[in-house]
């Protein structure tokens, strides 16, 4: 039963060969004996699972036949759960129990998912090997010793290791999508504005975007029909209709043309990883598509532009966390200032402290020009890039990650390296364009991701993409060993 | 050495608006603590902030009213601080892109002259929550509802010279922000506040001296002394050979005088950016037109009217037109009467007094202005003298009457006109005085003016304050003359 996707789920539940009940329980049991190994969820939520559960089958015998009705997934610690421990894998939310609900938390749930629990994450999602979370590292269940990628590598290792059908999660630089690679998963990151961020515990503002990981393109587009929308309670949030992204997965892919950036395909590209992407492009081709090499001239400063203008938003933002109203307060502060210095001392791990000094420092009188307005002037032209690009290429094809998933450990003394593996992902994040991850083989017997880009709210188009290379390939049904 | 004081001010008011700039939260003064304290406005992790499109009308009426320039477009930025009774860590304010661009306003001054105050600019914020200190067995108590609470900081240019000048300007502020409805200025709630950059320099001297801020002196008596005394602060510590320093003081008035809370040395470096939560917020030409199409007639314009309309005096026309409310009253009052001087009079004497006497709003006035426009077509008309009046406006004040006429009839107040009747009292008048009609008669002119006045005091006496007093007037002098 764990082995069905949303899609089969749904049809499992509508031709009643097992309830919602049935498969949460399974699933349950299955998270008890399995998950001690890969450490991906904080809380098993599993008496309101089971009440949903019950609810759903409730509706479904009395006519309701949604998409999702029933079906089990999970929820990244850092969407808000009234009454459940909301960590954002921190210690300073020791305790948090939030007091309302994510907007996507609620909307998937009026669709009728039932929520098994909250995933490890990266500590306020940032890192990139789901290893700074306070609750321990997350293992990647096809090598128990490597990374399963970050920061939602607590939703990627439970999809992938079969604990749960989907997940939500949060892209901010590549948080769903690198994960999503290292695991063998499917995930998009939409348009900046599709999914609202409200109750989405903020890591930077003007980069964070939630959306799905799953096993296929087809369960992404279930996923991300229920989240997506707009929602006034986001002023970011666009107030644009929602394509209808199941129907949008059956366009034929003949004329379709793709842009190979040649800056993604340069040092630092581990070789069988690009062989690897190059065949997913031959395939594609089969299918009707054409290719040309593109430019994308101002990559090379996205990496620096990013790790100014995420951590000073994030500097802002976690200031929040300051022990006076919720979450973890030091024992017996003797002042103010010593209530402040010890609560966050002490709550904080290092990789935050790390970046909300960088923050802190980049919007500091007499170095704001020079670094944040330096690096929002870089963020327009990566932006203007795409634009460019677009005008002559329907989607942008690449390699997700540079490297495939290291070895628990190996970067923590090294917080340069771990941010290049960013290096593929970030730009549509700092432009705003939607990006997915798929599945594109294996080296090593460890999965390879292929990331494709499209124009701005052409979810629908990149969910199509991936869809058509899944009709004709097996890479994304392969499962890991031992789940 | 002569020295000169610079003044630039910046003021806190709070809009009227039904709830926070950034949640749904009402915004009533006085509420139990926390009571209007939304997700939102605790800082609640995940949450985030909706612009409230009354508060940019409000700030665009502002802007209008100062014949400010107002961009197509402002941002709003995150003033990064830690306190306890700031939720988010931050205040979401304004900084290189504010609503209200450069305006002016006119102010006048005690001689009668006006001038123009520049200001630089305003703009939108929320307001902090507040700490409470008493009552906790040595912890602090934070209170959030005030926290989000929309204020527009109107920042003026160091146009400002003395500490009258300094008042003129807050009270021309405190009668604009109400005459367009925007902001109670209730000083004592905290809803008009005031920030002091206050520096001198030597008579001539182009440079401006070193500024000290006087934080948050909220009314008019303090922001004069507050500043008064600054000054001279300032000018005994350079003319010891001393110099200022750059910081922010705070103005006790139990003491009256300024102390040191921070120096620039101790300031925050706010880290001000553009707060990725919210859009830049776009005013379309559109939007504005229709504003315009309904700004109220603001002071000056009220009070040129009033000049020019009903021949009132500057003076006259400057107090009544300081408020909407009163203005609008005086207005009520010469619509029943007719007579703007008598009506102006009355506004500004009896009725100011009587308000004073019990510390009321001229909207809480016992006195409607029906009431006293009717009142005042009796003086008019004869019916009654001035005097008489003033026992009438009395009884209307006290509720011994609906109307004028009413109290006049009630207590047989009518002025007496009958000449045939008021030749009779005096008559009677001058029998009772004969000794002193033997003295008039026998004086020269200049002492016979000096007793004159005693005869018509006896005869308005004698009716009572009832009798004419022209009347009488004319027809005693006929008697002793006779």
């Amino acid at each position: 039963m764990h082995q069905l996707t949303l899609a089969e789920i749904a049809r499992g539940l509508a031709d009643k060969q097992f309830s919602s009940e049935e498969l949460t329980r399974n699933l349950l049991a299955r998270i008890a004996q399995l998950d001690p190994q890969l450490n991906s969820f904080i809380t098993v939520t599993e008496e309101l699972a089971l009440e949903q559960a019950k609810a759903a089958d409730a509706r479904r015998a009395a006519g309701e036949n949604g998409a999702l009705l029933g079906a089990p997934i999970g929820h990244k610690d850092l969407f808000c759960t009234q009454d459940v421990l909301t960590s954002c894998a921190s210690k300073i939310l020791a305790g948090f129990k939030a007091p309302y609900n994510a907007t996507v938390v609620d909307k998937l749930a009026s669709a009728g998912t039932v929520t098994l629990g909250k995933l490890n994450m990266d500590e306020f999602a940032m890192g990139s090997a789901n290893e700074s979370s306070h609750y321990g590292a997350v293992k990647n269940p096809w090598d128990l010793s490597r990374v399963p990628g970050g920061s939602s590598g607590g939703s990627a290792a439970a999809v992938a290791a079969r604990l749960l059908p989907a997940a939500t999660g949060t892209d901010t630089g590549g948080s769903i999508r690198q994960p999503a690679a290292l695991t063998n998963l499917t995930g998009i990151k939409p348009t900046y504005g599709r999914v609202s961020r409200w109750g989405m515990i903020a890591y930077a503002s003007s980069l964070d975007q939630g959306g799905p990981l799953a096993r296929n393109a087809e369960d992404c587009a279930l996923m991300l029909q229920a989240m997506a929308g707009f929602d006034a309670k986001d002023s970011t949030s666009v107030d644009q209709p929602v394509d209808d992204y199941l129907a949008a997965l059956n366009q034929p892919l003949s004329g379709l043309r793709i842009g190979l950036p040649k800056e993604y395909f340069g040092t630092g590209l581990d070789a069988r990883i690009g062989e690897k992407v190059m065949a997913v492009v031959e395939e594609l081709k089969k299918l009707g598509a054409t290719v040309k090499e593109i430019s994308l001239p101002n990559m090379q400063h996205a990496i620096p532009a990013y790790y100014v203008i995420a951590p000073a938003e994030a500097s802002s933002n976690l200031s929040r966390f300051d022990g006076v109203r919720f979450g973890y307060r030091c024992e017996n502060p003797v002042n103010l200032e010593d209530l402040y210095k010890r609560s966050r001392g002490e709550g904080f791990g290092a990789e935050v402290k790390r970046r909300i000094m960088v923050g802190t420092y980049a919007l500091s009188a007499g170095y704001y020009d020079a670094y944040y307005l330096k690096a929002q002037k870089i963020r327009r032209l990566i932006k203007n890039d795409f634009v460019a690009a677009f005008n002559d290429v329907d989607v942008i094809l690449g390699p997700t990650t540079p490297n495939l998933a290291w070895k628990l450990g190996e970067k923590n003394n090294d917080p340069v390296a771990a941010y290049l593996e960013d290096i593929y992902t970030i730009t549509a994040n700092l432009a705003g364009i939607p990006g997915l991850s798929m599945p594109a083989g294996f080296v090593d017997g460890l999965p390879v991701g292929v990331q494709l880009l499209a124009p701005y709210f052409q979810e629908g188009r990149l969910l199509n993409v991936a869809h058509q290379y899944q009709q004709v390939t097996g890479w994304h049904t392969q499962a890991p060993a031992g789940f | 050495m002569q020295w000169e004081t610079v003044i630039g001010l910046e003021i806190h008011a709070q809009l009227s608006t039904q709830s926070k700039i950034f949640s749904a939260s009402a915004i009533a003064f006085g509420a139990e603590p926390n009571t209007q304290a939304s997700l939102i406005d605790l800082g609640m992790p995940g949450t985030l902030p909706v612009l409230n499109a009354e508060a940019v009308r409000m700030a665009c009426k502002f802007g209008l009213a100062i014949d400010a320039e107002i961009a197509p477009s402002n941002i709003f930025a995150r003033k990064n601080y830690f306190y306890p009774d700031l939720p988010k860590g931050y205040q979401t304010s304004q900084m290189d892109h504010p609503i209200v661009g450069k305006g002016f306003l006119d102010i006048t001054l005690e001689d009668g002259t006006q001038k123009r105050i520049g200001i630089t600019r305003a703009h939108l914020e929320e307001d902090a929550g507040k700490s409470l200190h008493e009552d906790f067995h040595g912890m602090s108590g934070i209170d959030l509802n005030r926290a989000g609470t929309p204020l527009l900081e109107i920042v003026s240019e160091p146009d400002i010279r003395s500490a009258k000048e300094a008042v003129a300007y807050v009270k021309a502020m405190h009668a604009l922000v109400r005459y367009l409805g925007i902001c109670d200025g209730n000083m004592a709630e905290g809803s008009l506040r005031c920030d002091c950059n206050v520096s001198v320099r030597p008579v001539g001297q182009a440079e401006f001296g070193t500024r000290a801020e006087i934080k948050n002196v909220n009314s008019f008596r303090f922001i004069e002394k507050a500043i008064n005394h600054e000054v001279q602060r300032q000018i005994e510590l350079i003319e010891d050979g001393g110099k200022v320093v750059q910081e922010t003081r705070l103005y006790d008035p139990n003491k009256d005088q300024t102390r040191s809370m921070r120096s620039k040395e101790e300031a925050n470096d706010y880290r001000y950016f553009p707060c990725p939560d919210l859009l830049p917020v776009v005013i379309e030409q559109s939007f504005l037109d229709e504003i315009r199409a309904t700004l109220p007639e603001l002071p000056v314009e009220k009070r040129a009217r009033f000049e020019a309309e009903f021949g009132l005096s500057t003076y006259d026309a400057h107090v009544l037109a300081a408020s909407r409310e009163l203005a609008d009253y005086f207005e009520a009052v010469n619509g029943v009467c007719g007579d703007a001087k008598l009506a102006a009079n009355w506004v500004m004497g009896e009725l100011s007094s009587l308000l004073n006497k019990d510390n009321l709003e001229i909207e809480q006035s016992p006195v409607s202005a029906e009431q006293l426009g009717g009142m005042i077509l009796r003086i008019k008309d004869n019916t009654i003298s001035g005097k008489i009046a003033k026992m009438v406006f009395e009884a209307l004040a006290a509720g011994e009457g609906a109307t004028a006429d009413e109290v006049i009839e009630k207590k047989g107040l009518k002025q007496v006109t009958d000449s045939g009747a008021i030749e009779t009292m005096l008559d009677e008048v001058l029998a009772a005085n004969a000794e002193q009609v033997e003295q008039y008669r026998a004086s020269d002119e200049a002492k016979r003016g000096k007793m004159f006045g005693f005869f018509v005091g006896q005869a308005m006496k004698a009716s009572k304050g009832k009798a004419n007093p022209g009347q009488v007037n004319e027809l005693l002098k006929k008697k002793l003359e006779g």
